[in-house]
């Protein structure tokens, strides 16, 4: 079966540090999958490689059967490869509908031509329409998420993004990702793995850029070449 | 602020009627170099492309305007085309770089452009300057602006339509964009916008305008020399960037004329001193002013 990201053999190192070593990962079309790993193992590197903003040392990477590999990120983007960042990525001087209009704008024929959509997607979210710089870091996430969809992509890579919420936004986010529409194809990287539970219908497990095993969540969490893979940079972890 | 725009709008028509020629003919100059700052904040302030470099499609517009035709709108266009090409040829040079790199790469701009002109005799006649320009008319049929107080009204309209121009594009979605790629450019690609491009595109234009000041130069001066494009003026320019608030276009006007304020007409009360007067500017700009901007920005909000 074809996928709708096929990524083969796929490396990058940085001098002598193998950050990710010849890893094959194949996510149909509605898929969510999600991709955990003691710090280190090189789930961001994936990402960044899959949203083509740094380049592998070797392997392939097909997007919805095209070779992406050597496009930039832009080029991704308007193919539908959306991205949620680590640290919410916002534009502090713009307004929220904005934000959200500009996002969308190179994927639906401009910015005005965006704003009906980007107001439907603003009055969806708890905040408000004001300057982005002053919204919380919980609301800078919501809003990155409605600048993502604004894009309409094929695939959204959402890079650990729960991560520095509170109990309440993190509960707002646990329910805005799992109403995501299934034309959305979700790579999710989480250290909370309550959420990627919930979330995923199947887990790929890395350490130290090596790949480990792929199953589904109930599988993962069976798995004890997993639990010792974890055991052996984060004692603390539970799987 | 925005009930300041008309009442400086009637003061700046009102002003030749009221000032000597000396001080028309510096109000002129305000302006002139004023425009060029408005291309520096569109870059600096806008873009988020910090520039010591334009100086040179000024220098550039300037000297093509002076060897153009003597209607105002034929040297205007001539020096808008030549500041954009000439933005253009080095545009491969400046919007790959960021930050600190971007502003020691249009250093060496300008001051390779203010070489040339210093060396390209038949053109710039070098470092005696080239005069005698005579007066355009804006228009086939207009008079000849041969007062300083037609000259200063004729550089007045330019720079209000180019301003109103420019700030109108800035309020719709291309002055988002530049914004956009000077907050968080990696979002940007994320979101499938050509950040390279809409910087390209920012830089050509803002050579554009800087070309265009130099035609006005010509026009209010009637003398241009190497030393109108040096690297003293790239600073003043950058400084009264920074005062007006970087990323007003507007302001940078105003910046400037405070600059030139300082520069001209508080150092004549002072005299020998002018040098000390603009250091003594340029710590507040750097102390003060974000205090006083937060502030303000406080007060109101």
């Amino acid at each position: 079966m074809r996928g709708l990201l096929e990524v083969d053999a796929l490396t990058r190192r940085y001098g002598s540090l193998v950050a990710l070593d010849r890893i094959d990962l194949r996510i149909g079309e509605g898929e969510r999958h999600a991709v955990i790993g003691p710090n280190g193992a090189g789930k961001t590197t994936l990402l960044d490689l899959v949203a083509g903003v740094s380049r592998p040392n070797g392997g392939r990477i097909r997007f919805a059967g095209r070779d992406v590999t050597r496009l930039g990120p832009a080029r991704r983007a308007r193919l539908g490869v959306g991205r949620i960042h680590q640290r919410p990525a916002v534009w502090p001087s713009l307004s929220t509908l904005d934000n959200i209009a500009v996002a969308g704008a190179r994927h639906r024929g401009g910015y005005r031509r965006t704003l009906p959509e980007a107001r439907k997607l603003l009055s969806s979210l708890a905040i408000p329409d004001v300057t982005a710089a002053r919204l919380s870091h919980g609301q800078r996430r919501q809003l990155e998420i409605a600048m993502a969809l604004a894009g309409r992509p094929r695939l959204l890579l959402l890079d650990e993004p729960a991560a520095g919420l509170s109990a309440v936004e993190f509960s707002q986010l646990s329910a805005v990702l799992s109403e995501l529409p299934r034309t959305v194809t979700v790579l999710l990287v989480e250290h909370r793995l309550d959420l990627v539970y919930a979330l995923a219908d199947r887990v790929t497990v890395l350490r130290d850029g090596q790949y480990v095993a792929t199953g589904t969540p109930d599988e993962i969490r069976a798995s004890s070449t997993v639990q010792s893979a974890y055991a052996a940079r984060q004692p603390e972890a539970v799987i | 602020m925005k009930w300041l725009i008309a009442p400086a709008l009637l003061a700046a028509v009102a002003a030749p009627w009221l000032a000597d020629p000396y001080t028309t003919a510096t109000l002129a100059r305000i302006l002139v170099l004023g425009l060029v700052a408005a291309s520096v904040a569109l870059l600096t302030g806008v873009a988020g492309l910090p520039t010591l470099g334009q100086t040179a499609p000024f220098a550039a517009g300037a000297y093509a305007a002076a060897h153009s035709s003597s209607v105002g709108v034929v040297q205007l266009l001539t020096a808008a085309c030549v500041g954009a090409a000439f933005a253009a040829l080095t545009t491969p040079l400046v919007v790959y770089a960021r930050g600190v790199v971007v502003l020691m790469i249009t250093l060496a701009i300008g001051e390779l452009a203010v070489t040339a002109a210093s060396r390209w005799r038949s053109v710039t006649g070098g470092t005696d300057g080239l005069a005698g320009m005579a007066s355009p008319r804006p228009l086939w049929g207009l008079p000849v602006l041969d007062t300083d107080r037609a000259r200063y009204l004729y550089a007045l309209a330019v720079v209000g339509i180019v301003l109103c121009v420019v700030v109108l594009l800035l309020r719709g979605p291309a002055g988002m964009y530049l914004r956009g790629c000077r907050d968080d450019e990696a979002r940007m690609r994320a979101s499938g916008h050509p950040v390279n491009a809409y910087l390209a595109i920012a830089y050509i234009a803002a050579g554009a305008i800087a070309g265009l000041a130099g035609s006005l130069l010509v026009t209010t001066q009637q003398y241009l020399s190497p030393a109108d494009f040096g690297f003293d003026i790239a600073a003043l320019l950058l400084l009264g960037v920074v005062i007006g608030g970087a990323g007003s276009v507007v302001g940078a006007i105003a910046g400037t004329a405070v600059v030139l304020a300082a520069r001209d007409w508080l150092s004549g009360l002072l005299p020998g001193r002018g040098p000390l007067l603009l250091g003594a500017l340029f710590i507040v700009a750097a102390y003060a002013l974000p205090r006083l901007r937060f502030r303000l920005r406080s007060a109101v909000t």
